[in-house]
């Protein structure tokens, strides 16, 4: 009996979907990565110690795929759960005691989304460590720090979500320190001078009201579920871009020229 | 002993249990790479990767790519089943829980409120921290240890790098999550917490030490004074310093990127000063004015 997929792999049907046969050349190899329409963000080629994972600890890339895991597993809670102030707090838990599988979906996003938060701190950590913020990757650090920055806004919109006095006092905290800010927070340092009240300041802004309520509950989920993804999604697109136009990931012996 | 379970089999807490788990095995897995390059140089070697060669990424990196990514995979899967997420009661604006804690990874902030005022834990550092972290590709001019893990070579910038983001990142943050209770108040993670415990304790400003009203126009002045002169010194004694021994470090930065790095500096080192003088002397405020405190 012949191996079905075997089979499969030389079939035209395979050939029509890869754009290639499957004999193990270099130039298939090569065509893997660059005929490969996410594959091709790599080089064809790499650096021996880009590939060890001692090295990069593949940090920022787990971080990319718990990203993705987040995503998927938050279209599907976006499934169960209305962004009511009535209806939020219901519908979470019907998630853990009605939907088939619920309380594993929403244990595998909350997990992720902490892990993220974790991973990319740590690998922010690594490329300090390795010196790899260095010409000609200054800028690259730099959109890494919107990514960091971006990564935590997430994490912090979607706490509020749940709707139980964990994430809704989490939220009051966080935004009263908002409210501190000199001038544009209505207690905070010469806001009153310029007229700031609690109905006009930045915490109003961001809660769509004075207290944490239905508005607050919307503007949330609509930032975690839409506004911040895509506005993180393209920040992750460039930052990749980027470590390819850099010259790929840093190395001792590379000349740093910026130009690839 | 039995507060301390409690706490760490707290479902969120867990979470911060692997981070400091994590970060412990990756800081000392850096640090021991990095003295291996020194050892190296030191011996007339190359450090590691430096006659890389260049493989084919597929499947070479792929394979990796997928091994790693199943692991976490893997990992994610028992984590979610063995562990529910949490889910307390239904929101409730008029019952303030006590302690009312942030997101986990904001405790470091919130920890400082007890230090700062809100305008200044809650703003100014989160704005200080975030530019900082940006402006560090372009104040570290040291073109060595570009691409491979090293300590002798920029001792300097690793070193307050580290402090940063272990002691006044992580560490205040596993304060925050571990050692704060009701009120704030401290207490060791096998303590149990009383919510009755009320700590009074005088809150004193740096110039009543002198029998000065820190409220008057004379406390006002000598406040702000120490303040300046805290920025002034900590900005311009070192220039003086490095000026007078020709440093060649100091030429090549330039004083634009002086200045913004020796004010970043000191508004990082003010921390841990406010921390401990809040810690030994009670002390509140160094500067009170009609419109901030600091
Ligand atoms: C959502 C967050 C982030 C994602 C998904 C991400 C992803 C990645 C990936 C996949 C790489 C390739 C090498 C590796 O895996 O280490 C990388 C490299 C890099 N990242 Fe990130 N990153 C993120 C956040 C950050 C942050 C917070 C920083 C720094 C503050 C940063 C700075 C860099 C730099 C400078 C490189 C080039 C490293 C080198 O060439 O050795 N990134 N990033």
């Amino acid at each position: 009996m012949k191996n079905p997929f075997t089979q499969f792999r030389k079939s035209i049907v395979w050939k029509s979907i890869f754009r290639r046969d499957n004999k193990d050349t270099q130039r298939n190899r090569a065509r893997a990565i660059s005929g490969n329409v996410f594959l091709h963000f790599h080089p064809v080629k790499i650096r021996e110690s880009a590939i060890k994972y001692k090295f990069t600890w593949g940090m920022g890339g787990i971080t990319f795929l718990l990203f993705i895991i987040l995503f998927v597993t938050g279209v599907f809670l976006m499934f169960y759960y209305t962004p009511s102030a009535d209806q939020a707090y219901w519908d979470v838990k019907d998630l853990e005691y009605q939907v088939p599988f619920g309380m594993f979906l929403r244990n595998l996003h909350r997990w992720s989304a902490h892990l993220m938060v974790i991973t990319v701190m740590i690998h922010m950590f690594r490329v300090f460590m390795t010196g790899s913020y260095k010409p000609p990757r200054q800028f690259n650090w730099v959109i890494g720090v919107v990514l960091l920055l971006l990564t935590l806004l997430l994490s912090f919109t979607g706490y509020l979500t749940p709707w139980d006095q964990l994430g809704f006092w989490a939220i009051t905290v966080g935004t009263n320190m908002a409210a501190a800010a000199p001038f544009i927070g209505f207690e905070g340092p010469f806001s009153e001078q310029i007229g700031i009240t609690v109905y006009n300041d930045i915490r109003f802004a961001l809660l769509g009201g004075s207290t944490v309520g239905q508005s607050a509950l919307l503007r949330a989920y609509v930032w975690h579920c839409i506004g911040l993804p895509l506005i993180a999604l393209i920040f992750m697109f460039y930052h990749f871009w980027r470590v390819r136009k850099d010259g790929g990931i840093s190395g001792p012996n590379i000349n740093n020229t910026g130009i690839n | 002993m039995d507060n301390l379970l409690k706490l760490i089999s707290k479902p969120d807490n867990v979470a911060i249990v692997i981070m400091l788990i994590l970060i412990t095995v990756y800081t000392v897995w850096a640090f021991r790479q990095a003295i291996a390059n020194d050892r190296r140089k030191r011996l007339g070697k190359h450090v590691e990767g430096s006659d890389d060669k260049k493989l084919d990424t597929w499947p070479n990196l792929v394979r990796i790519e997928m091994l790693v990514a199943m692991v976490v995979i893997a990992g994610l899967i028992v984590w979610s089943i063995v562990l529910d997420a949490p889910l307390e009661e239904h929101s409730n604006p008029s019952l303030t829980p006590n302690p009312a804690k942030a997101p986990w990874y904001f405790l470091g902030l919130q920890e400082m409120l007890v230090y700062f005022d809100p305008w200044i834990a809650g703003v100014i550092f989160p704005i200080l921290i975030i530019f900082g972290l940006m402006a560090i590709p372009y104040l570290d001019i040291n073109p060595k240890g570009n691409g491979y893990y090293t300590f002798s070579e920029r001792k300097n910038a690793i070193l307050i790098f580290c402090f940063g983001f272990l002691v006044l990142w992580i560490l205040l943050i596993v304060i925050g999550v571990f050692m704060r209770g009701p009120g704030w108040l401290w207490y060791w993670p096998w303590e149990e917490w009383d919510h009755n415990r009320v700590i009074y304790k005088v809150n004193v400003d740096l110039t009543q030490y002198f029998g000065i009203d820190s409220r008057s126009l004379f406390g006002f002045l000598i406040g702000g004074s120490v303040v300046i002169l805290y920025f002034g010194l900590g900005m311009i004694l070192p220039y003086y310093i490095w000026k007078k021994r020709n440093s060649d470090f100091l030429k090549k930065l330039g004083m634009t990127r002086y200045i913004i790095l020796s004010f970043l500096f000191c508004a990082m080192i003010g921390l841990p000063i406010k921390i401990i003088l809040t810690l030994t002397l009670n002390m509140k405020y160094i500067w009170v004015t009609p419109w901030f405190n600091i």
